[in-house]
């Protein structure tokens, strides 16, 4: 059943994990950044880009962040997919500066114990957060290192008691034609949805994203609260999120409806298996200069050691 | 057409046109190393072969807008300037290709042969380039006359060239296919004007004949 209103999710504070048990032994506290800097999550307005964005409190994650040296902040925002605000690449950074990213709820519904519509700062606050540098590989061959700060999407779930018959998680952007003028056209079917099986949104490196670079997400790279699972194609790292259902079908995903012989539901990272259109067994490094050589792109994009286990057995060919 | 006026096309008009087909190949010169603060983006090679491509798309349309374009004002400058611009279509084909081979594929010629025999808008692609070649190879005034109609028969290839460039545009993008869309509704009004023209000469002969 939904609500309206928002409420406390039932857990108290005092069953918050407490920040030294959550991180890892090699995790660091982050120097300069996270000091004494309260969190500024429902700031009004905000500019992006700019020292003005708010900054964020969080520790390093070491352990799941790999040396590549990050990308660029102005990369990584004038540059991504994300067809609600249009379909090149540096329309988001130019369509999303008006989006209002507050107030903002989200609703948790489906195979599970506790549901409801939420103040996103309800489902934010219990997680203390941290920045993890994770490879990110687009479907279309490209590809960028982004530090991501965020928490696990597990804590997160956990907390609303998903039942034994939640076998998958579905996700759906805000649907939000005056917002969003990509959701006007006929290019996917809107909203927007993504979903994971259960093990999946599970693993400690499935990320709930909340920033970039120590600071609050840019509007363009899916504020307030977008998914990163990094051993998976861009498109799965749904943006926007305003609704979380648990199910027990395999859900229906956007791109996978929108092309299923080019898009499918597990979207694992694969140099073996191509897209009917181009190879994906190499990729460019975005911002480089033109004549960097493609890298081999690795299977499950570098993190096999970490979740290859949840496909044994699986002929990965057929369930691309 | 007086003796100034043919001046004035090869002095002025010409050179004019030339350098301005020039103009994209220069910004992406110069914008690949950072010149003169022209910056291609996050991802230069991909813009450099986009840009190379849909100027190339642009020059083959262009290139067949010149026969309506007499047609309609009954100038001859346009016929004038058709092959500079049929070249350039040409120019911007094979700067795409060369983009993508040497830049895109780092000049792994294995993968970019298997592109061209897996992916069949990649094969449609190459199959346009291949086409155009004999047609630039035989755009002097010399071998027009040497093949004499034959080469004005070797020349309707640009039609079944252009078709191909387009769908191998179409069928290359991800999904938002309005782009590709404005290409094919331009290059349709382009043949129907070929094939209204036909049939008007056809007409015209017909009653011709019967009045005869």
């Amino acid at each position: 059943m939904r609500t309206t209103s928002s409420h406390s999710i039932g857990i108290a504070p005092s069953e918050i994990t407490p920040e030294h048990k959550f991180l890892s032994r090699r995790a660091v506290l982050a120097g300069g950044f996270g000091i004494a800097v309260a969190q500024s999550f429902g700031r009004e307005s905000r500019a992006w880009g700019q020292d003005t964005e708010a900054p964020l409190t969080f520790t390093r994650n070491a352990q799941y962040s790999v040396t590549d040296t990050p990308n660029s902040f102005k990369d990584i925002s004038t540059y991504n997919n994300y067809y609600e605000f249009g379909t090149d690449k540096s329309d988001p950074s130019e369509h999303a500066q008006q989006f209002r990213t507050r107030p903002w709820s989200v609703t948790i519904d489906g195979e599970c114990e506790v549901k409801g519509t939420f103040n996103l700062e309800d489902i934010l606050k219990p997680n203390p957060l941290q920045e993890r540098v994770y490879r990110m590989r687009c479907v279309e061959a490209w590809s960028m290192v982004v530090p991501w700060v965020g928490f696990p999407l597990a804590d997160l779930l956990k907390r609303f008691k998903p039942t034994s018959n939640a076998k998958f998680v579905k996700f759906f952007t805000l649907l939000d034609l005056k917002q969003m003028p990509g959701e006007r056209t006929s290019i996917l079917d809107w909203p927007y949805t993504e979903g994971l099986r259960m093990d999946e949104a599970m693993h400690p490196l499935t990320l709930m994203t909340v920033g970039l670079y120590g600071k609050v997400l840019p509007n363009q790279n899916g504020a307030p609260l977008r998914l990163i699972v990094p051993w998976k194609y861009g498109f799965k790292g749904i943006k926007a999120i305003n609704h979380i259902k648990f199910v027990e079908a395999m859900p229906q995903t956007t791109w996978a409806q929108s092309a299923p012989s080019e898009y499918g539901f597990y979207a694992n990272v694969n140099p073996a298996v191509d897209h009917p259109r181009w190879s994906q067994a190499t990729e460019r490094r975005i911002g480089g200069n033109v004549f960097d050589q493609r890298r081999p792109t690795l299977p499950f994009n570098g993190y096999a050691n970490e979740v290859a286990s949840l496909y044994t057995g699986m002929n990965l060919k057929r369930f691309f | 057409m007086t003796a100034t006026r043919l001046t004035a096309t090869r002095f002025v008009v010409k050179p004019l046109v030339f350098i301005a087909c020039l103009g994209p190949a220069i910004y992406l010169g110069l914008g690949a190393f950072g010149l003169w603060g022209i910056s291609l983006g996050a991802d230069p090679v991909h813009t450099m072969l986009h840009t190379c491509g849909n100027w190339a798309l642009k020059f083959l349309l262009i290139t067949l807008c010149m026969t309506p374009l007499r047609d309609l004002t009954h100038m001859l400058i346009w016929l004038r300037l058709r092959r500079m611009l049929g070249l350039y279509a040409f120019f911007y084909v094979i700067l795409h290709f060369a983009v993508y081979i040497v830049l895109d594929q780092s000049g792994q010629l294995g993968a970019v042969w298997q592109d061209i025999i897996k992916r069949p808008y990649i094969t449609i692609g190459m199959l346009a380039l291949i086409m155009l070649i004999p047609l630039a190879a035989t755009s002097t005034a010399a071998m027009q006359r040497r093949l004499g109609r034959r080469w004005t028969r070797l020349h309707r290839l640009i039609y079944p060239i252009a078709v191909l460039g387009v769908w191998h545009y179409w069928w290359g993008v991800k999904k938002d296919i309005r782009e590709p869309l404005v290409f094919a509704c331009v290059l349709a009004v382009l043949l129907g004007y070929r094939i209204y023209r036909r049939y008007q000469i056809g007409a015209h002969l017909t009653r011709v004949t019967a009045q005869g």
